[in-house]
């Protein structure tokens, strides 16, 4: 083809330069599963016995209310929000639940329960975000106080749950060899691609990213940013529903307690997952790393017999490695501009 | 005889408050031209624009497009209607893929889902109508911002287009990317669109555009043909006659005694600079002329310690001196304005009184705090000395007109009694007669024996202003010359042509 | 009537006046205030007794937030403070030392001006994003504290330490003197200063600020330290209230709870221009409204529930969202029934 004018911002379209310009938000995600596989080949190396099938399925269903709630706040997060509730809204729902089993109900009704009421709690933040302006921290830290105090209001006790189709998503194994996975683990995974691929190929999904790159433009292009931010909050709300309903079948019990200061594990998972805090760029299924390099830490210090409060201290230390990492990236990113 | 306007506005008023802004405005736009709208700053341009694109209401008259009444509640009914705009600051999603940019909110679906490789053809499909080639599944942060002003066009292309509209498209690009930027508006027009130019650059305006339509407060002053409108009419037509006489007002220079510089920069290497001389008399403003990155705001900023020194010599009075930040540039005399006020000059919710105390405030420290009345009778004193309008001390800064604002700016490095003055585009935005004040203004001080330089895209300012003038390319200083003995010609020649030799 | 309804603190100094009346008229002890043994006692000696560890957090949290920042670490280094305090006191020859338990005190306060150096440094050196910054410490303070105290609760019998929050000085709580003279403090140095005005450029515009010659990074810098320092008394007092270190209860929300007071004195999260008279009303009506909770019988435990409700009540009246709907509501009103002269508008606005 011949044309008057030859094409004048070509750019060289091939090699690195081009894989950075397509990936370059995934960058930080490449650093985390960096960090996991050194994570774990060094424990291998230190332990000689830490990458065993029963551990590494442990790993997986041990966090499997983490995963479930690391993603519905990387939806939040892309949005350039934040949803400090997800902790209390998981105590609340598994609190509800554990109650309403021991007064008789059947699950086919709690379990719906229990995801509608986090909904419930998420499409009040979502409301304050979205229709009266109030900040996503504000907000949810109004959903945070109150899935606490509901939690105390249903009981002040822990409640044991009898119910044997809760119970069952915890004990029943499906195993190959010696890898297994739970049905709270089924769950936790299908969740988890459930949000990736409605990321990747809704609309829904691209105007979560769309928001967190810049809400006016998002408006102007005609995406519906009202709907999809209430929503986001409304989803991570059913996840901590569903985290609450995980967490209970895993320990047998629903207390008012649980969860407290899950919101900032949940958050720095999704951080070292890759997810900017200031939105518009991370994937779930980095979350998933980001919950696992959680998970390995945890498993590692115990397998040390250290004491868990090293856990607090790593992962914060982790923490604050990514967002210095993050820095670079966004700062070298600006430069290139 | 004259085709149907594309768009028509008739008697279009707009109210912002109680104040009337746009008063009773007959407008319209043909098919197949360029329009230009003109007017100084608070003409009510903006605002005309923003009730074609549907972002104001309108308060009375009525819109046609294609002959037929419309209204547009938001700028997406108007851009449904084939009523696009692209603006300076661009509306797009940096952290997305140049596809998505160009097809979200109508992307292709199958099953509800977004078809992925449906949406890359169709967005270099849209591409490829401009001329214009590019990774669409490449990051729309990672590309300049002219490559996004194209891609901002080519997702309005991409609509059944029928008016775009672009609002100062240019100010922030170098030369090739205007005449990338003009060729792609071209290709537009020989389709049938219409495009409604806004832009503070005369030159432009004769270069592009076929029509003028001029806005003096409010109120339509008349449409003309470009090629039948001489420059002087035109800029007569915008400030109306009383500022005319006092913009042609001869400025005085005084040429004045041959003192050693104050401060000299000697191949002064910093980002964007490669080697700069630079060298700033008291009593004598020097002009800096150069095209967008020729890295005239970056040499300013080196010389004045916001930006850090890589390498090369600053002397102040001949000693050597360094400025790891403006603080020490500060103290010694030297400030700089910057050419973003919005983002690095005005506390906006801060008081008139405030924005001008602020810098003499942080020079004393925060333990000497400016006791209020002081403060007070201070920024009085140059409220009055500049004309700051309206004159209210406690009025947040933010919500003065543009051209006060710069004032503001003016006398909080003022107030400091500076030695050196750089001043980075002081004029850009601001309308007309402000801009003669600042000029003036300028004179003044170099008169009472500060060093100024002055950077300005509008050369005959540059020559109107300065005594001499830098020509810089290419991060330096090609060579500096007497302004007498230059016209804008010469020096618009100077400041192009240099450039072309070398590449 | 209309300048007053708008002046910044009209709704949280008339919710606190609310808040004191209706306790007032439901148990009119609330209001007496007796003497006895020469102290004053009453349940509003109490709230101000009570309240001045979230006076502390909320005042150091009130200069962060006024430079656009945000310190969720302040809980995590209250718990730190009582910890490093508490042991020093537990392991020292002499506990109930008067000159032990200053130098504890000094180090527990020193410790928070360490970590808030540590905080300030991620945000203005680092550029860390501050809620991310003080994530980092918020997770890894309380696991330092556990460390420090040893995994256990450190109790101690110290009577100077017990004084600290317990004692009686001219016939007032001592710790009402603290809070106080840390409110005087804070007021004196932003205002008497100009750290108050550069504080508030700098959250409003720090690059324009840097330009101007503010020393943007020391200033926020500063509002870091002076946030770990009185975080770190707050958690002395905390500690000489239960006479414990608690690694994992000292603190606990105490961040929410301070952004919630800052932001009932009506500072923006925003950064930039704010208000400590605000704050200190802010900080009175939660511990105002901890005690109605309580005195209702319910169970500290659910009192977050009123928290939520206060949170919400709170950013809905101050959304403007909420103030043009109700002008739009208000002005269809009134265009259905003409008023023969411009009516009031501003004061149905608020109202």
């Amino acid at each position: 083809m011949t044309t008057l004018e030859p094409p004048v911002v070509a750019r060289p379209t091939a090699g690195l330069s081009r894989l950075v310009d397509r990936h370059a938000s995934a960058l930080p995600t490449a650093a985390a599963v960096g960090i996991l596989a050194l994570l774990l080949v060094g424990a291998q190396v230190y332990f000689g016995n830490f990458l065993t099938p029963r551990n590494l399925s442990a790993l997986l269903l041990d966090h499997a209310y983490l995963i479930i709630l690391a993603v519905g706040m990387t939806l939040v997060i892309l949005t350039g929000g934040i949803d400090l509730s997800v902790g209390s809204v998981l105590a609340f729902t598994g609190i509800l639940g554990a109650r309403m089993l021991a007064s008789g109900l059947s699950p086919a009704v709690v379990v719906p329960v229990m995801i509608l009421g986090g909904a419930a709690i998420g499409l009040m933040i979502g409301v304050l975000v979205q229709y009266f302006d109030v900040q996503p921290f504000i907000a949810s830290l109004a959903g945070l106080f109150l899935a606490r105090g509901l939690a105390f209001v249903v009981s002040l006790q822990s409640v044991k749950v009898q119910s044997s189709s809760i119970l069952w998503l915890q004990s029943t194994r499906f195993g190959v060899g010696d890898w297994y996975i739970t049905p709270t683990g089924i769950i936790a995974v299908v969740v988890l691609a459930a949000g990736a691929f409605t990321l990747a190929y809704t609309r829904f999904g691209r105007t979560v990213y769309a928001i967190g790159g810049d809400e006016q433009s998002a408006r102007l292009m005609g995406l519906d940013v009202a709907r999809t931010r209430v929503l986001v909050y409304v989803v991570s709300g059913a996840c901590s529903g569903l985290g609450g309903l995980v967490l209970t079948a895993y320990s047998g019990a629903g207390y008012p307690r649980n969860g407290i200061g899950t919101e900032l594990d949940v958050i720095a998972a999704v951080v070292i997952g890759g997810t900017l805090l200031s939105g518009g760029v991370g994937y779930v299924l980095g979350s998933l790393v980001g919950v696992l390099v959680y998970g390995t830490i945890k498993t590692i210090i115990s397998f040390k017999g250290a004491e868990q409060s090293w856990t607090q201290i790593t992962i914060g230390m982790l923490l604050l490695v990514f967002i210095v990492i993050q820095q670079v990236i966004v700062v070298r990113s600006a430069r290139r501009r | 005889m004259e085709p149907t306007p594309l768009l028509e506005l008739r008697g279009a008023s707009v109210r912002l408050g109680d104040e009337l802004v746009l008063d009773g405005v007959d407008f319209r736009l043909l098919p197949g031209e360029i329009h230009s709208l003109m007017g100084e700053n608070g003409a009510g341009k903006s605002t005309l624009v923003k009730a074609i694109t549907g972002a104001l209401p309108l308060a009375a008259g009525v819109m046609t497009v294609d002959g037929r009444p419309c209204v547009f509640r938001n700028p997406l009914q108007a851009q449904r209607a084939g009523v696009s705009s692209v603006y300076q600051e661009i509306d797009l999603l940096p952290n997305l893929s140049v596809a998505e940019n160009i097809c979200l909110g109508r992307e292709p679906r199958r099953f509800g889902m977004v078809d992925w490789p449906a949406m890359r053809e169709h967005a270099r499909r849209a591409l490829d109508t401009l001329g214009v080639s590019l990774d669409v599944m490449s990051q729309l942060g990672t590309h300049s911002l002219a490559v996004q002003q194209l891609v901002a066009i080519a997702r309005a292309v991409s609509t059944d287009l029928r008016v775009l509209v672009l609002d100062e498209p240019t100010s922030s690009l170098d030369a090739d990317e205007c005449a990338e930027l003009f060729r792609v508006v071209r290709q537009l027009k020989a389709r049938g669109a219409a495009v409604l130019f806004v832009s503070h650059f005369l030159e432009q305006v004769y270069e592009l555009c076929d029509r003028v339509t001029v806005l003096r407060d409010g109120r339509c002053v008349g449409e003309y043909l470009t090629r039948e409108l001489l420059r002087i009419d035109l800029v007569q037509a915008m400030v109306g006659d009383r500022r005319v006489a006092r913009r042609l007002a001869p400025v005085l220079r005084v040429a004045g005694p041959q003192e050693p510089p104050y401060l000299s920069a000697r191949g002064l290497v910093a980002t964007g600079v490669h080697g700069a001389d630079v060298d700033l008399l008291p009593g004598e403003v020097l002009g800096v002329a150069g095209l967008l990155g020729s890295g005239r705001s970056e040499l300013a900023r080196a010389m004045t310690g916001i930006d850090p020194v890589r390498g090369g010599v600053l002397r102040v009075r001949g000693d050597e001196a360094s400025f790891p930040g403006p603080r020490p540039a500060i103290r010694l005399g030297v400030v700089y304005s910057s050419e973003n006020r919005r983002t690095e000059g005005i506390i906006s919710e801060l008081s008139v009184a405030e924005n001008i105390t602020l810098a003499l405030q942080a020079e004393r420290g925060v333990l000497r705090r400016l006791p209020e009345a002081r403060k007070r009778e201070l920024a009085a004193s140059w409220v009055e000395a500049l004309d700051i309008r309206p004159a209210d001390l406690d009025r947040p800064a933010g919500t003065l007109s543009g051209g006060n604002q710069q004032k503001v700016l003016l006398a909080r490095l003022l107030a400091l009694a500076p030695r050196v003055l750089v001043l980075d585009e002081p004029t850009r935005g601001i309308d007309v007669g402000s801009k003669v004040e600042v000029q003036n203004l300028v004179r003044e001080l170099a008169d009472n024996g500060v060093a100024v330089m002055f950077i300005s895209v509008e050369l005959d300012e540059v020559l109107r202003v300065g005594n001499r003038v830098a020509i810089l390319q290419s991060g330096r200083v090609l060579e500096t010359l007497a302004a007498e003995d230059l016209t804008v010609d010469s020096l618009t020649a100077l400041v192009t042509g240099a450039d072309g030799i070398d590449g | 009537m209309a300048r007053t309804v708008h002046h910044r603190l009209f709704w949280p100094v008339l919710s606190l006046l609310a808040l004191v009346v209706l306790n007032a008229a439901v148990r009119p002890s609330f209001i007496r205030v007796a003497v006895r043994d020469g102290h004053l006692y009453g349940a509003l000696v109490d709230i101000l007794r009570q309240s001045a560890p979230l006076m502390m957090v909320a005042l150091g949290m009130t200069l962060v937030i006024a430079t656009r920042g945000i310190d969720l670490s302040v809980g995590a280094v209250m718990a730190v403070s009582g910890a490093v305090a508490l042991t020093l006191i537990d392991r020292s020859a002499d506990p109930g030392d008067v000159g032990t338990v200053i130098v504890a005190i000094a180090a527990g306060v020193g410790i928070g001006v360490v970590l808030g150096m540590w905080n300030g440094f991620l945000v203005t050196v680092l550029r860390v994003q501050p809620i991310v910054a003080t994530l980092v410490l918020m997770l890894a303070g309380r696991g330092v504290a556990l460390l420090v105290t040893g995994g256990f609760i450190t109790t101690v019998v110290s009577p100077p330490l017990k004084f600290v929050a317990s004692g009686y000085l001219l016939g007032l709580p001592f710790a009402l003197f603290l809070s106080a003279s840390a409110i005087a403090v804070v007021a004196l140095v932003e205002r008497r200063t100009a750290l108050g005005l550069l504080t508030e450029a700098v959250g409003i515009n720090p690059e324009a600020s840097r330009l101007a010659g503010v020393r943007s990074r020391g200033i926020v810098f500063t509002a870091y330290v002076a946030s770990g320092a009185l975080a770190g008394l707050a958690g002395i007092l905390y500690s000489s209230n239960i006479m414990a270190a608690d690694a994992n209860a000292a603190g606990e929300f105490i961040e929410l709870y301070a952004i919630l007071a800052v932001v009932l004195g009506r500072t923006s999260l925003l950064g930039g221009k704010f208000s400590i008279a605000g704050t200190v009303v802010g900080v009175l009506v939660i511990q105002t409204l901890q005690s109605t909770v309580l005195f209702l019988g319910v169970s500290s435990a659910q009192s977050p529930v009123f928290f939520a409700v206060v949170v919400a009540v709170v950013v809905l009246v101050q959304s403007p969202q909420l103030h043009s709907r109700v002008r739009r509501l208000s002005g269809r009103r009134r265009r259905a029934v003409p008023a023969p002269e411009k009516p009031a508008r501003d004061v149905e606005v608020s109202a």
